[in-house]
């Protein structure tokens, strides 16, 4: 988009304007996030830059809310408890999206577009409505006593449910470019269909399945509503115990916990990248 | 004329001696069923974790089991009865009967509550009447009832009951649109002080509007920025965009508030450059403002990918040829370009506001008092209040919405284009 040759003195005074402008908005989507990290090390507990951190005196930064996750048992319990209900969760739902997309991406399913209304249904439904139909009938399934609130079943099935149409819909793209006829000519070679599945399918959608994971693992690892209405004290997140420090005792390890947020969330989107680049080279198209 | 090929010609079979046409079908269903069986388990683990309690919630906006578990004989005799004055003392007799049994405590306790909804002085005059029955021996009951409570002699009370007996109900759906039952159980618009969920209905859709126009304004030009550099750079650029989107929504929330808050980034910044007073510090944050503006931040992406996506695709040339012959740039850009967007534009757009409709986080943290949502009310209603019937009901008056908004997305766009970036 480099300036015309032929651009008159109106045009160029728009043209950096419009850079500027442009930068003004990529300013507001990033430094928000940004903004967090240099103040997860204030030595003191206030959420705005002391005056030490201006002039970049070394006193004016510290660890110290680095500590406090490390000491602090709550936090610790809802690190580990977010990888549970988060690995959990990706599994169950990696493994029914993943055969279930298999199934979407062949031609003779009969009411594809209904059963694909309903199995993307999760994504569709707005959280909070979501998370309170769930609520209402894990509390008493089908009328029993049985309650899957406040367990750790409870949140995992809910969690994967949430993150299965994640899976569908990235592997079902994936599926687009696959070549039917490497089925036929394995199967013709003597494979029965689960050698198919893991020697010849798998290698070849497993970006598409990876990156549906990991959106289903974000999902999870993200949720906090589903959390809020359903889980008990024991089974607390990190978005749970964050959304309870923003709310009741408000101190700067959360943006400890948010720096380390951040990192994680960086780790996954040069993953996805990665994984997107490689699938798009498989399938030949470049860019 | 098939039928003559088949008497005339000797059959086409397959290997084992069926008919090719036959094995054909047969094979036909067969994978048919395959591909079906496929999709089966997850369908079942959808239908069991998601979409029955959908359902169960639908129901539940309608169910009213209480007042017909708690007191059966009563509602019975209730139905019969016209309205007017008082019922008979056969009605004041089994309510008598029917509050004075200890066995039904949990379900009297139930009804209380069912019926405090819709009158606030119901469960204190249950609790007091379930206390002091057992000193009613004898009739006549209706002037023992009437002596414990006197609103047992209200025609009111008597007609609430009535209305509640019935196993089903509409009154949460009318309750969630701002109305009730009057006296002769017409439908009437609540009190002023109680009108508030269609007010909020309204507040939440103007918000949700707010935020995309906020997000498609600021989303369009960064989107043809990247869709315009050369690759390498856009690529770039992208991340800009996509690293918030990946970033956790509570990381985002909190960022917002260390930033807008009285003591925050902002305030400090422009108190430092002497723009105000540290006395007269802007309160950015606990208001609409600041739900605006967090929810356009976190939505933004939203807007962004789909614009980007569809920008790509539009060659330049066109805008080239504008220009060659004789547009200028501005008029090149809104006839020739923009047009072309629309799908992008209308894509995004729908996107962000059944995202920002259901929004019930960011309201909730930075929201304050006049920041909160339809969503915040729904979470009200299941935590607080306990009044399981309503927040139901607000659920599904929200659900049909956002299903309507799908269905003309699907119109627009198709549901299969959904692109995640």
């Amino acid at each position: 988009m480099a300036l015309p040759s032929y651009a008159g003195p109106i045009e160029r005074v728009w043209y950096y304007a419009y850079r500027l402008i442009c930068a003004a908005i990529f300013f507001f989507l990033i430094v928000p996030i940004l903004v967090i990290i240099p103040l997860s090390f204030n030595a003191e507990p206030y959420f705005t830059f002391t005056p030490e951190m201006l002039s970049f005196k070394a006193s004016g930064y510290s660890l110290r809310w680095y500590q406090d996750i490390v000491n602090n048992e709550q936090w610790l319990h809802s690190i580990k408890n977010s990888f549970i209900i988060g690995i959990a969760a990706t599994l169950l739902a990696t493994a029914f999206g993943t055969v279930a997309a298999l199934g979407l991406s062949r031609a003779d399913l009969p009411f594809k577009r209904l059963l694909m209304a309903v199995l993307i249904s999760p994504m569709i439904v707005p959280l909070i409505i979501s998370a309170a139909a769930m609520f209402f009938f894990y509390s008493a399934p089908f009328g029993s006593d049985f309650a899957l609130t406040h367990t750790y079943a409870g949140v995992i099935l809910a969690h994967a449910a949430l993150g299965t149409p994640f899976v569908v819909i990235t592997v079902t793209a994936t599926l687009v470019g696959f070549d039917k006829n490497l089925i036929r000519a394995s199967s013709s070679l003597g494979a029965d269909s689960v050698t198919i599945f893991f020697k010849v399918i798998m290698p070849l959608i497993l970006p598409g399945v990876i990156s549906g994971a990991l959106f289903a693992f974000v999902t999870s690892f993200d949720e906090v509503v589903v959390v809020l209405f359903m889980a008990g004290f024991e089974q607390r997140t990190i978005p749970r115990q964050m959304w309870a420090g923003i709310r009741e005792q408000i101190s700067p390890t959360i943006l400890a916990v948010a720096t380390l947020l951040i990192c994680l969330s960086t780790v996954l989107l040069a993953t996805i990248e990665l994984l997107r680049r490689r699938n798009e080279r498989l399938r030949g198209v470049t860019y | 004329m098939a039928q003559m090929t088949d008497t005339a010609g000797p059959v086409m079979t397959t290997a084992d001696g069926t008919p090719l046409k036959q094995a054909l079908a047969r094979a036909t269903r067969r994978s048919k069923i395959r591909a079906f069986l496929l999709v089966a388990p997850l369908l079942l683990f959808i239908l069991v974790t998601f979409i029955i309690p959908i359902f169960d919630m639908l129901s539940r906006s309608v169910s009213n089991p209480e007042v017909q578990e708690a007191i059966p004989e009563t509602a019975a005799l209730l139905a019969d009865w016209d309205g007017q004055g008082l019922p008979s003392e056969d009605v004041f007799a089994s309510m008598a009967k029917e509050l004075s049994k200890k066995e039904n405590r949990r379900e009297i306790g139930r009804m209380a509550a069912r019926l405090n909804f819709e009158d606030s002085g119901f469960r204190s005059l249950l609790n007091k009447t379930q206390r002091r029955i057992d000193r009613v021996k004898e009739g006549p009951y209706k002037d023992a009832l009437i002596a414990i409570d006197k609103d047992w002699g209200e025609t009111r009370v008597w007609k609430i009951i009535q209305l509640m007996s019935p196993p089903t109900t509409l009154s949460y759906y009318l309750n969630a649109l701002d109305r009730t039952y009057d006296q002769d159980g017409n439908v009437v618009m609540q009190p002023d002080w109680k009108q508030i969920y269609v007010q909020l209905f309204l507040k939440t859709i103007y918000v949700s509007l707010g935020v995309t126009v906020a997000c498609l304004i600021l989303a369009y030009p960064i989107s043809y920025l990247l869709a315009t550099l050369p690759p390498s750079r856009g690529n770039l650029l992208l991340i800009l965009v996509l690293l918030p989107f990946w970033t956790s929504l509570l990381v985002r929330t909190t960022s917002w508030i260390v930033l807008l808050q009285t003591n925050g980034v902002i305030n400090d910044t422009l108190v430092w450059l002497g723009v105000i007073s540290d006395e007269n510090r802007i309160t950015m944050i606990y208001n609409m403002t600041g739900t605006v503006i967090a929810m356009t931040h976190i939505l933004m992406p939203f807007m962004v990918l789909p614009l980007y996506s569809v920008m790509k695709t539009i060659s330049p040339s066109y805008l080239r040829a504008a220009r060659s012959l004789g547009a200028n740039p501005l008029v090149a850009f809104v006839r020739v370009y923009m047009p072309q967007t629309v799908p992008g534009v209308g894509a995004g757009s729908i996107l962000v506001f059944i995202l920002a409709i259901g929004y019930y986080i960011t309201p909730a943290l930075v929201g304050g008092q006049d920041g909160q949502l339809i969503s915040n009310f729904i979470a009200y209603h299941m935590q607080k209040s306990l009044n399981w019937g309503l927040a139901a009901a607000l659920g599904t008056i929200l659900l049909a919405g956002v299903l309507a908004m799908y269905w003309l997305y699907d119109r627009i766009v198709g549901i299969d284009n959904m692109k995640l970036g």
